[in-house]
């Protein structure tokens, strides 16, 4: 709780209006609620990171070493010698406030330094001061400031502020980006082990047991059979659980959110149940892998060494089970990693072959080099071949709206495969306002790691564009479910709709698939579905679920 | 209330609510309102739209005296739900209530000293003191809800890892039907 | 920084350098302020320029990481992908040229503030403020741009078509003796819109730097002087060309009839806007072209993008993860590479 004002303090407030200095003599006040929790020692300790110590933000000695400005300062220009980004983005960015209003948690909450711009000023301030010659000439004046204890802990506050959702790059006249600018920041922070703990405990985790939440091989087995019964009692079929299998054609690898809390099993369960009856009627080989059971990277959120590390384990198990090809879930943040980092990283993987969907021959060129696809692209191919039987009106109790997770829309361009998709498998679907989906969509507030359960006011606050977006459609069209294609998302947006917009679930598109996908029992008709995948039943069996 | 006063402040509704407006949005750093007041956009600017929607209920239910407290309450809830996740003290979130008492008093206050109404205005002020009190109530309930909504989320991700790995079994409706347990459900 | 400090520091630093100027005429310093002041700006020019983009350029770029605006290119045929798809999710390099053109040209992704939107109250354009800064943004290059290529005529002899044309052209309004050209006047009314938007937005106040301040102000005394010269404070246009043609021909010689003082206080501002370009935020001009969010193509998945520096990371293998948890795995009945060990 913030701490209580002094009665005098309260009387001169009676005007309202804000104290207001420049932004250089103004320090954030570390609220709770508005960060997250400092990474534990045992987590630094799993990759050998710098400084492991248990680490407390609101504290007033973060127990850094005594160089940490050496280090910090060392660390920064290595950066800008090797990203031409940053550099990039340090030198050209003119203030002229196109940004300022694009950030969600500005917009959300208000708070000036939440400005794109301002964001990355905290940094430019440094590189000034430190790395131009008129910044050292002229100091203050060409917007130059020491780096001071307190200016550390601000800029940690706003790099941790950030979801590196990229909205501002899309409007910046040159391109600059406050992601890569926030990026830069935190492998700043974790140079001196200040990371926030919900990124450096799935990162440890991933790095020893496969997944973020590290679960070990048999709890990732128990898990799949969880949901493979609860997918039986639904659809009466029993879907196979291969793991670890070798020569199937295809490893597919999922974010660990889609199997570990609700919403996201249903996604899990339909892509079971897609897959299942892909091998059945078709007779697709594909296995899933325990020791690369995470799609998601929270590496990417640390530095790119380690996001490095954590992503080899795809490559690498593809070799081993010597699949053909990789197909990837419905995961935001993997995607970017995937999409844009992955062949970079870790490639050339020579030994995969190229993508091609073995039932309709679809050869997926544009994705010749790294060898993975998407599961929405493998879908809509399959969709478009009329390779599914496909009942929409199983899906008419849901009235869909779509949401673009940031980074499958800003970091790869992907908006019409999951809309067709969608579009195939319902039949009430309804856009949010052309300002605030595709490439220009918010945030849900929650990615890059500021997902976690004690940083909820600031989830809450970056979450009001969105959920505000929903609220309209939800009220002009009865909107009930937002449908989205992020791991995070399912796990943010249940509490930030139950905040702003109750009444509005929310879903993966591969729950929407399986819904409408029809079985060969209930296509020769012998069996019947009452229920969706949630296990409440479909418009027009409402009593009979009741009955039963 | 008197009549004269009500159509007063019928008459210079949209003006107090303009002043009002303002006035909330001025209890943002200086960039940030400016923002808040020049975008129209509902979409681009929520914070703004929650508040124009919201204030007209409220000046409403203070005019009307017939207790309208579902519109109260929800007016007050579309606003409160915002500020109580922004950078605010609870007594400044809720504080905006008292704002109103300044717009009336700009806007109306002269000419109601020229009638001789300052007693109606002193009964006015009441209300809107009570409806304050009001006010504290649901920025209570809107931080409980962030709580709950918090527990929740934890709950969820260790139930839906408990369940899933076996080490705790749910019992179903059905179950609980088997065993005849009605009464619990 | 306080708003003053940031305004009247430029401020007063731009006035300062006027009374260098005039100081520097007092004390008959022609030759310093015509021809050694000029020579030493560009030079600067020059060479911080090319610097600064030898800096940029010998910067790698690890990773490919433009900011998709577009439908990516799919091996779907049946995906529908405008042209605006094309240019915002550029499948390759020719496709990523013309977007960053179409930056270059037309500030694409500032224009895209510009939208109309449908409220309750009819369709309505919302980021007024934004259009604004387009349409502002827009003013000042082109107007800028014109203005210095009309300029060229001081510095060729015969002068090109091109600069002739500009001329009619800029001069369409045909009023004024001389022609009054519209571009020089464009300009400085656009660059006092940005300097005046600059100070009444808070946003951009509360963001705004003396190196902010400083160009504006800066280019608004070169505009002003300009155009005080051409329409009131008469020089000898011949005297300056004889001038800077010598300064061209780098026989440079201060012409005999005396130059009026209004040209060496233009000319000392346009050198100090030469010298401070390259070590300020205005390499924004070339570092657009550069910028890796949008100069670089969408097709990550198809073409493999090097990274100069790819570390080498130590990672978790699967022998270490299957050593850890071989026997959690065989009792799960998992598959492993090394069978496990008899217990004895």
């Amino acid at each position: 709780m913030a701490k209580l004002p002094k009665p005098k303090e309260l009387v001169e407030e009676i005007d309202y209006t804000p104290p207001e200095g420049p932004w250089m003599e103004t320090r954030p006040e570390f609220k709770p609620g508005t960060y997250g929790y400092g990474v534990k020692a045992k987590n630094l300790k799993v990759l050998g990171l710098p400084n492991q110590r248990d680490f407390y933000p609101s504290e007033e000695d973060w127990q850094l070493p005594d160089n940490w400005k050496e280090i910090f300062l060392e660390g920064m220009e290595d950066r800008l010698n090797r990203f031409r980004s940053f550099r990039l983005f340090m030198d050209i960015c003119v203030r002229c406030g196109a940004c300022a209003d694009k950030c969600h948690y500005f917009i959300g909450g208000g708070d000036p330094k939440n400005m794109p711009v301002l964001r990355g000023e905290l940094l430019r301030s440094i590189y000034k001061r430190y790395f131009t010659t008129s910044g050292k000439v002229f100091g203050k004046l060409a917007g130059a400031r020491d780096l001071t204890y307190d200016v550390l802990k601000e800029i940690w506050y706003y790099v941790y502020q950030c979801s590196e959702c990229r909205r501002c790059s899309v409007f910046c006249p040159y391109g600059i980006d406050t992601c890569e600018i926030t990026m830069m920041g935190r492998e700043l922070m974790n140079l001196l082990g200040c990371n926030l703990n919900w990124i450096g405990e799935p990162v440890a985790n991933c790095y020893r047991t496969g997944n973020h939440l590290g679960i070990e091989p048999q709890g990732i087995t128990s898990i799949f059979e969880f949901l493979r019964d609860e997918l039986e009692e639904i659809t009466g079929v029993k879907v196979d659980l291969p793991f670890n299998q070798k020569g199937a054609d295809i490893l597919v690898i999922v974010p660990s959110g889609s199997y570990f809390a609700d919403p996201g099993t249903y996604t899990m369960s339909g892509e079971l149940l897609l897959l299942h009856y892909l091998k059945e009627k078709y007779g697709l080989t594909y296995t899933f892998s325990t020791y690369a059971s995470e799609g998601g990277n929270f590496g990417l959120f640390t530095s790119n060494e380690v996001a490095k590390r954590l992503n080899a384990k795809m490559y690498a198990e593809a070799k081993r089970l010597g699949v053909k090809w990789i197909l990837g879930g419905e995961c935001g943040h993997m995607w970017r990693v995937v999409h844009q980092y992955m062949a970079t990283f870790n490639g050339p993987a020579d030994f995969l072959e190229v993508p091609r969907n073995p039932i309709t021959g679809t050869v997926f060129e544009h994705a010749k080099e790294t060898k993975m696809v998407h599961i929405c692209e493998f879908t809509a191919d399959l969709i478009k071949h009329g390779k599914l039987p496909l009942d929409k009106s199983r899906n008419d109790h849901w009235v869909v709206t779509f949401h673009d997770s940031c980074n499958p829309a800003r970091g790869m361009g992907f908006f019409e495969e999951p809309r067709y998709v969608i579009k195939s498998v319902c039949n009430n679907f309804y856009e949010m306002p052309e300002n605030t989906i595709r490439e220009k969509t918010f945030c849900c507030g929650s990615g890059a790691g500021l997902g976690s359960d004690e940083n909820i006011i600031t989830r809450m606050r970056g979450g009001l564009p969105r959920a505000n977006a929903v609220k309209y459609v939800h009220e002009k069209y009865g909107v009930n479910v937002l449908c989205c294609i992020c791991a995070i998302d399912r796990a943010s947006f249940p509490p930030l709709l139950d905040y702003w917009v109750p009444g509005v679930d929310c879903c993966g598109i591969h729950e929407l698939v399986a819904n409408a996908l029809v079985l060969p029992d209930e296509e020769r008709g012998v069996r019947k579905r009452t229920k969706d995948l949630r296990g409440n039943p479909l418009k027009g069996y409402e009593d009979l679920v009741e009955e039963e | 209330m008197g009549d004269i006063l009500r159509d007063f402040l019928l008459e210079k509704r949209s003006a107090i609510l303009d002043k009002w407006l303002n006035y909330i949005l001025g209890t943002y750093p200086e960039a940030t309102a400016r923002y808040f007041r020049s975008q129209k956009d509902r979409f681009l600017n929520p914070v703004t739209y929650e508040f124009r929607e919201s204030i007209g209920g409220i000046y409403q239910s203070l005019i009307d005296d017939v207790d309208e407290e579902e519109e109260l309450y929800t007016s007050l809830d579309r606003i409160i739900r915002v500020r109580a996740v922004q950078d605010f003290t609870p007594s400044q979130a809720v504080g905006f209530i008292f704002l109103l008492k300044q717009a009336i008093r700009n806007e109306l206050g002269k000419e109601l000293e020229k009638k001789g109404l300052e007693k109606e205005l002193l009964i006015l002020e009441e209300k809107i003191d009570k409806i304050a009190l009001f006010a504290f109530d649901i920025y209570l309930r809107c931080r409980e809800q962030l709580y709950e909504v918090r527990i929740k989320d934890i709950k969820n991700k260790i139930m839906g890892l408990l369940k899933a790995t076996g080490l705790v079994h749910e019992i179903t409706q059905e179950e609980m039907k088997f065993k005849g347990d009605k009464a619990f459900i | 920084m306080s708003f003053n400090l940031a305004f009247y520091s430029a401020l007063f630093g731009v006035l300062g350098l006027v009374g260098i100027a005039l100081i520097g005429l007092g004390a008959h310093l022609q030759l310093v302020f015509g021809v050694i002041i000029p020579y030493v700006a560009v030079i600067l020019f020059f060479v911080g320029m090319i610097r600064r983009v030898v800096i940029w350029g010998k910067c790698p770029v690890p990773f490919r990481i433009p900011t998709t605006s577009g439908q990516q290119m799919t091996s779907l045929p049946w995906v529908k992908r405008t042209l605006a798809d094309k240019i915002e999710s550029p499948s390759n390099n020719w496709w990523a040229a013309l977007r960053v053109a179409t930056e270059v040209l037309f500030f694409r992704s500032l224009f895209r503030n510009l939208k109309v939107n449908l409220t309750k109250d009819g369709p309505k354009i919302s980021y007024f403020s934004s259009k604004w800064l387009w349409l502002g943004a827009i003013a000042f290059h082109y107007s800028f741009l014109v203005v210095l290529l009309r300029h060229l005529r001081f510095f060729t002899q015969p002068v090109p078509g091109f600069v002739h044309l500009l001329d009619q052209i800029d001069g369409f309004l045909e009023v004024g003796l001389p022609q009054v050209q519209i571009s020089g006047f464009l300009l400085l009314i656009a660059v006092t819109y940005l300097l005046i938007r600059r100070i009444v937005v808070p946003q951009v106040r509360y963001i705004s730097l003396p190196a902010d301040y400083f160009p504006l102000f800066l280019i608004i005394g070169i505009a002003l002087s300009g155009i005080l010269m051409r329409y009131w404070f008469k020089v000898d246009v011949v005297a300056v060309k004889k001038l800077t043609l010598s300064l061209v021909h780098l026989h440079p010689k201060i012409p005999q009839e005396g130059i009026g003082w209004i040209f060496y206080v233009h000319l000392f501002l346009v050198c100090v806007l030469f010298a401070y370009f390259p070590f300020s935020k205005l390499v924004h001009m070339a570092g657009i072209f550069l910028s890796p969010t949008r100069n670089l193509p969408n097709n990550s998945r198809a073409v493999r993008h090097i990274n100069p520096w790819n570390p080498v990371v130590k990672v978790h293998t699967y022998e270490e993860y299957e050593e850890e948890f071989r026997e959690k795995m065989v009792e799960a009945g998992l598959p492993v590479e090394k069978p496990l060990e008899e217990k004895e």
